[in-house]
């Protein structure tokens, strides 16, 4: 495996064998994914989700007392948002704790989710929103904010919409949906979209960031594809949640 | 009558009139706001919360623990984003010589009802009502506050129903909060069902099933 690795070093690894992705997935296809609600305990609200060898874990807690009480504001509620990656998310052991990149992905995520929750029914109070990434394979903060709404929903907070979140790569001069790692290390163009979502159609972009470079014709067929993926995961997203309180009312027929 | 599950950002109706609880209207649609049930009629869409905080209203009865004492009050922890607040005046124990400190300590669990809410969600308490008391005895248990109506039941069915069978003392607070009193056997039997009554309050004929689970319990109670 070590000319494998040269390869990679060397920046021509082939990401596109024979028209199908390393992991046999077509172009605009998205990794499997599993959302369970409900996982904690003492959370209001949380998800844990897994999207392709992503994993990750949301915990909603609020609307509440906001501590240090000055950052309170008096007309609207404060929307906390913090995504952090677990040490041993990633190959190499990340040093605990925030950092540049992960203050990053927070407020771009915080600003995303801003834009559902509805903050002017709780003045003075706030909502705080924890990510965890437990193990990392690119995508980590569309994977995240997919957890996070799922997770304000459980915890019953008033919101406009859903927030569902996927990537487009491109990669050996083809867009790609939803790229893991490889594609994500090696590739040309990196373009993470969240969508707000409300009764099955797209109201509009709450997050569209992007590193690398693609030509204008080439967005707008990213923009399409992110389109068409962002739907899936709404429509698993909401099978996830009615699934809770579904399996809860057939216990309790089982019991009559 | 099964009620269906919505999610915050359904479709509910087309017609802003009929707009209800839990609903929101943009550009003349109604939309969900939250997780609940589905409740709709001919003149009105309401969605009942299956989830979510305490927000206090005017005239709610709360159940709440103090949680500092000032030279003018108690400020109350009432199991809600906002704290509430309990001017002295408003203790009927209050006599003009005694200080608050006297009448109620930290940690201290009464029984109050709202008066006002300002615009800034500054929550002000009473307990000049028939209800108010302070708790120095009894049980509080704590559910979920989305599920209080269910817990109260129809026209208060359920809390009649914990009254007759068991004749246990029981008030609920809105926000939450339980307060029970009476036979110790007989509280373990409430507070079965009042949890029981939490996890499937979205479910149908819960007072049948309540109403059945009470007798058995009782009838064991009374056997043994």
């Amino acid at each position: 495996m070590v000319s494998e690795d040269l390869n990679r070093l060397s920046g021509d690894i082939q990401l596109i064998v024979d028209g199908k992705r390393l992991d046999g997935r077509g172009f605009d296809e998205l990794r499997p994914i599993n959302i369970k609600v409900g996982v904690l305990k003492r959370a209001d609200g949380s998800c844990y989700l897994e999207m392709g060898k992503n994993k990750v874990v949301a915990a909603v807690y609020g609307p509440r007392e906001v501590h240090p009480r000055h950052l309170a504001d008096p007309v609207k509620a404060v929307v906390r948002y913090r995504y952090s990656m677990a040490p041993f998310s990633v190959e190499e052991r990340k040093r605990p704790g925030p950092d540049r990149r992960s203050i990053e992905i927070s407020k771009v995520s915080r600003e995303a989710i801003e834009a559902v929750v509805m903050k002017e029914l709780f003045p003075r109070s706030g909502i705080d929103v924890f990510v965890e990434v437990l193990q990392a394979d690119a995508g980590t903060r569309t994977a995240c904010l997919n957890a996070a709404s799922v997770a304000l929903v459980d915890a019953g907070v008033p919101m406009r919409g859903l927030i569902s979140s996927v990537a487009v790569a491109k990669v050996d001069d083809i867009l790609v949906l939803d790229p893991m790692k490889e594609e994500d290390n090696y590739g040309q163009a990196d373009i993470p979209f969240a969508f707000f979502i409300r009764n099955d159609k797209i109201e509009s972009i709450a997050l569209l960031q992007m590193d690398g470079r693609v030509s204008r014709d080439e967005f707008k067929q990213a923009l399409e594809m992110a389109k068409k993926g962002a739907m899936e995961i709404y429509q698993m997203q909401k099978e996830a949640i009615k699934a809770k309180y579904m399996i809860e009312s057939e216990e309790v027929n089982s019991d009559e | 009558m099964t009620r269906p599950i919505v999610l915050p950002g359904e479709l509910l109706a087309s017609n802003p009139k009929v707009a209800g609880a839990g609903t929101y209207v943009d550009k003349g649609k109604v939309y969900a706001k939250f997780l609940g049930l589905l409740d709709k009629s001919e003149t009105s869409v309401r969605v009942i919360p299956l989830k979510g905080r305490y927000i206090p209203s005017v005239g709610d009865v709360v159940i709440g623990i103090v949680r500092e004492v000032t030279s003018n009050g108690w400020a109350v922890d009432i199991n809600s984003p906002y704290q509430g607040f309990l001017p002295a005046a408003e203790n009927p124990e209050m006599r003009p010589n005694r200080k608050p400190n006297d009448i109620l300590e930290i940690g201290d669990i009464i029984i109050a009802k709202v008066t006002n809410i300002d615009p800034k969600m500054k929550v002000t308490l009473t307990m000049k009502d028939r209800m108010c008391r302070a708790v120095r005895f009894g049980r509080i248990v704590p559910i979920n506050p989305a599920r209080v109506p269910r817990v109260i039941g129809k026209g208060g069915s359920m809390i009649k129903l914990f009254k007759t069978e068991l004749g246990v003392q029981i008030i609920v607070g809105k926000n939450g909060l339980i307060w029970i009193s009476g036979d110790r056997r007989k509280v373990n039997i409430v507070e079965e069902a009042i949890y029981i009554i939490e996890s499937e309050a979205h479910t149908e004929g819960l007072t049948d099933r309540i109403t059945e689970f009470v007798k058995r319990r009782k009838g064991e109670l009374n056997g043994q």
